[in-house]
């Protein structure tokens, strides 16, 4: 073979387009009066492809062989919750009862799918020790939107609404402190304790009459358990304020924790994190709130409710903050979130959490001598090391270690994050990979540090295997090339 | 179950860390929280189970004939769009922050921006937002940052879901002003629309087709809110762009749409595909992922996240938009949706839609006690005045005839009364299914 034919083709499906070639044809056209205003008719047609079926299945298949999935590889991005997406869930997510239900399907004609949706917010409010979920948001930022809009709702309903505030830990996913500029609060950041947990002090100090809502993400990002949380929340209380909990990380939760215990009055989940559905490449994903009794009539309609035998949708719910999208949420994927949550009972819920705080402590135990660890502490589900001395003497930064991890067939985990620790490399392995796994990455790290000891030149470089090298991307940025 | 970790395994990796037990990694947890009592079932179901049980479920939304449309679309989806986004390499992976190891997904982004601008006749769009409703919102939202104007102008038959959606994405805040642009005979009354275009107006924002099915004269629309020197937001049905000027073409500064009509299931409301496009002098005030082309190291074409700065994760509170994720498999499914269709088939699918919708509207016009209520021409859905109460006939339809006659329309424009009824049909109704419908109508109305 010579090196053309190995090389990727990263030709774009415009570029294989030729002239006249088709794939799908509609010829279920009925015979009516034309209707249609001749001033309104396109002239130009859209520069799409010109392709045959064949080529399309072609193209797209190629492409997807360059790509890392979890699927095909460890993928340890901390904070993202890559695990393993079971098949069954795909299966029913596109069973024609649930796929061609239309949104606006009547009451009587969609039980099946509001049964669902009724028994899987049931099963989240006794998951979390919740009063009431809504499962319309579209994702996790989404859920924090409708989140804080909820407390927005009750602190305008109190009067209260010089509460102008929003707590937010350094350590914070850059969605808490963006979600409350979107919703025209102020965000106001607390600066971490040395262990990266919040400072109760601190945060006393910063609570007042014009707090809102203090978000905490728990485990925090660090993967750290806050463990003064009866203090933090109390005090919140105290000043007026609600508490809200990031799920981000409830992965490490799940079955050992139920966020209701800790004082918190609003909180979110992933779906697509804990709850096994995939993430498709960036989404879509799927989010959840919960709420205490007193803010369930703020949520967003409709309700999912149960009137004698029958599920009903209820949209007469005149204290709620309205529609966070055009129609009820990303039902199919909460559809596999429901199948993967049948398959489990109480005791494997609880394994679920126990055994990614297990492989994350296994891995920060075998590699923190030579990857120094953010925190000396026993770790959650996620840990955050830091690149060796030894390589940092040599020029080499996160990015190098990242990069090469990729030759050997492993994602990197999530770099640069959280923004408090220099150089953080986050690590989050989920309970669904095996220690072979674990070991194999393991090794591979401590590798990295041998060859970036060695030849530092060999990390700077890397990746060397991948379709392409590293990318420009300071001229992707100047220069933005967005489409064809 | 999906934990591989035997016992054994366990035991050494316990061993390993130096503890003897789960509970001692556990130490962090002040004990009162953990192993608290949980009202969930002892036992699980297996995959067999599990299969039985959602089989059930589904089964529980019975097929039925449905004439349902409002802003979610029944559409044939190809098996190619199927198959291939059901690829674990596409399904599993996430947003591409390791570009050189996603390249093929970021190739994608990039081909779906390409086709959405060519769609839409645009300069620029993101990587995609969570459905039409909140791309309808964010757009909105920038306009009003742009021009730093706090008017924004609807039309009275934008989706009222859209509508709802836009107030909640401006946190219901009251320093913003709605103002409804009525219609007239069903279409936006641009003599009205004149008079409350000011120097305080943000934008113009409209569907078109709008709700009620009707394709607005956009051209004169952007051109009347332009003079007033508001921006225009549209949103339209890509799957009628096939048909109609799209909205670059009359000058749109940002047009958004629901991509749910390119290649994705109904499924109760999502997930759907929110399409976001703009004018180049707006791309920094796009929300979202935006991938972008570049080249490697050796001078080869690549593909990367870019334009950063403006996105929560740099910006933090200065963010566009707090938005994290895209849609990018509901993307993937619309770009290779788009490229089985190519521009014809685009055509062929409008046509196929517009004249499934003309000869329902023939048939059922035809019914003695129902009428067509607006005269302007319509692309897949139009209003249909029944002489009885809608709800009640589409509910005794629903259960004689297994049929969903389509969506009454009382509770969002009363004015219309009771017997107004929003019917669609698209490319996937064949004769056969339009004379059921009428034959189920002129038994029961």
């Amino acid at each position: 073979m010579t090196a053309d034919i190995i090389k990727p083709d990263n030709r774009l499906s415009i570029e294989k387009s030729v002239p006249g070639r088709r794939a799908v044809k509609f010829k279920n056209i009925l015979r009516a009066k034309e209707t249609l205003p001749p001033y309104l008719a396109r002239k130009n047609a859209p520069k799409l492809p010109e392709l045959s079926e064949f080529d399309v299945v072609r193209h797209y298949t190629k492409l997807s062989k360059l790509n890392f999935s979890v699927d095909t590889h460890f993928y340890p991005l901390g904070s993202c919750t890559m695990k393993y997406n079971p098949r069954i869930n795909e299966e029913a997510a596109a069973l024609e009862g649930f796929a061609n239900l239309h949104p606006l399907a009547h009451d009587n004609a969609s039980q099946g799918t509001l049964e669902m949706l009724y028994d899987l917010e049931r099963m989240l409010c006794a998951l979390c020790g919740m009063d009431a979920f809504t499962l319309q948001p579209a994702a996790g930022a989404h859920s924090e939107f409708t989140g804080l809009l909820t407390a927005k709702a009750h602190f305008e309903r109190l009067g209260q609404t010089g509460r102008t505030e929003i707590i937010c830990p350094d350590s914070a996913h850059g969605t808490n402190p963006a979600t409350a500029a979107m919703l025209g609060f102020t965000a106001v950041n607390i600066k971490s304790g040395p262990d990266g947990r919040v400072d109760p002090a601190g945060l006393k100090a910063r609570l007042s009459g014009k707090t809102a809502v203090l978000m905490l993400t728990v485990p925090n990002t660090l993967g750290i358990f806050e463990s003064r949380i009866e203090e933090i929340t109390e005090a919140a209380h105290k000043a007026g304020a609600l508490v809200y909990l990031d799920g981000a990380n409830f992965n490490a939760l799940i079955g050992l924790i139920k966020p209701g215990d800790l004082g918190v009055d609003i909180m979110h989940l992933n779906m697509h994190k804990t709850f096994s559905t995939p993430h498709g490449g960036g989404g879509p994903g799927a989010g959840a709130i919960g709420v205490r009794k007193h803010l369930e009539k703020f949520l967003p309609v409709p309700r999912v409710i149960k009137d004698g035998g029958a599920y009903k949708t209820d949209c007469a719910r005149p204290c709620s903050i309205g529609k966070v999208k055009a129609f009820f949420g990303n039902t199919g994927v909460l559809t596999r979130a429901y199948a993967w949550l049948l398959m489990h009972s109480k005791k494997e819920l609880e394994a679920v959490a126990e055994n990614a705080i297990l492989n994350a402590n296994y891995i920060k135990s075998r590699l923190e001598a030579v990857y120094p660890a953010h925190s000396g502490e026993r770790c959650m589900h996620e840990c955050v090391l830091t690149p060796p001395a030894e390589l940092t003497a040599r020029g080499l930064k996160t990015l190098d270690i990242a990069k090469r991890l990729l030759d050997y067939g492993f994602h990197a985990p999530t770099i640069y994050f959280p923004l408090i620790v220099h150089e953080a490399i986050m690590i989050e392995p989920t309970e669904t990979e095996s220690k072979e796994t674990m070991d194999s990455f393991v090794e591979t790290m401590l590798k990295i540090n041998d060859e970036g000891a060695a030849d530092p030149q060999l990390l700077k470089d890397a990746p060397h295997t991948m379709p392409v090298k590293r990318l420009d991307e300071v001229q992707a940025a100047r220069q933005p090339n967005l489409r064809w | 179950m999906f934990i591989p970790n035997t016992l054994k395994d366990r035991e050494e990796m316990l061993k390993t860390i130096g503890v003897s037990s789960i509970k001692d990694l556990l130490r962090q947890v002040p004990g009162k929280y953990l192993y608290p009592a949980f009202d969930l079932p002892e036992t699980s179901l297996d995959e067999q189970q599990t299969a039985r049980r959602m089989k059930t479920l589904a089964a529980g939304n019975p097929p039925i004939l449905s004439f349902l449309g409002a802003g979610a679309y029944e559409r044939y989806i190809p098996a190619a769009v199927k198959a291939l986004i059901s690829r674990g390499e596409y399904l599993t992976a996430y947003t591409p922050y390791q570009a050189e190891a996603s390249q093929g997904l970021l190739q994608t982004i990039y081909e779906y921006q390409s086709s959405v601008c060519a769609l839409y006749a645009m300069d620029c769009a993101n990587a995609s937002m969570y459905d039409g409703a909140s791309a309808f919102g964010e757009a909105v939202r920038a306009a009003a940052r742009v021009t730093g104007r706090k008017k924004v102008l609807c039309q009275e038959t934008l989706n009222p879901q859209y509508l709802r959606t836009l107030k909640t994405y401006f946190a219901n805040s009251e320093e913003y002003r709605f103002v409804t642009v009525p219609h007239k005979d069903g279409l936006l009354d641009a003599e009205k629309l004149a008079g409350l275009l000011g120097a305080d107006t943000a934008c113009l924002a409209f569907q078109t087709p709008n709700f009620f099915g009707l394709p607005e004269d956009a051209p004169k629309l952007s051109e009347l809110a332009h003079k007033a020197g508001a921006l225009v937001v549209a949103a339209a049905d890509p799957a009628s762009l096939g048909l109609f000027t799209p909205p670059g073409e009359y000058g749109a500064d940002f047009a958004v749409g629901e991509g749910q009509s390119l290649g994705l299931s109904l499924s109760y409301g999502g997930p759907y595909l929110g399409v976001f496009t703009c004018k180049k002098e707006y791309v920094r005030q796009m929300p979202g992922r935006i991938a972008g082309m570049t080249r490697d190291k050796d001078g080869r074409r690549g593909f990367v996240l870019t334009l950063q700065a403006r996105e929560q994760h740099i910006r933090r509170d200065k963010a566009a938009s707090n938005i994290c994720s895209n849609e990018a498999l509901c993307a993937l499914s619309a770009t290779i949706y788009l490229a089985l269709l190519g521009p014809e088939g685009l055509k062929e699918l409008g046509l196929a839609n517009a004249r499934a919708a003309a000869f329902a509207a023939e048939r059922l016009a035809a019914v003695k006690g129902a009428a067509l209520l607006f005269k302007a021409p319509f692309f897949n859905e139009f209003v249909l005045q029944v002489k009885s109460d809608a709800t009640s006939l589409r509910e005794k339809i629903l259960a004689k005839e297994r049929i969903d006659i389509g969506l009454p329309l009382k509770n969002f424009y009363q004015g219309l009364g009771p017997g107004a009824l929003l019917v669609c049909a698209t490319e996937t109704k064949t004769e056969e299914d339009i004379l059921r419908l009428q034959k189920a109508l002129k038994e029961n109305i």
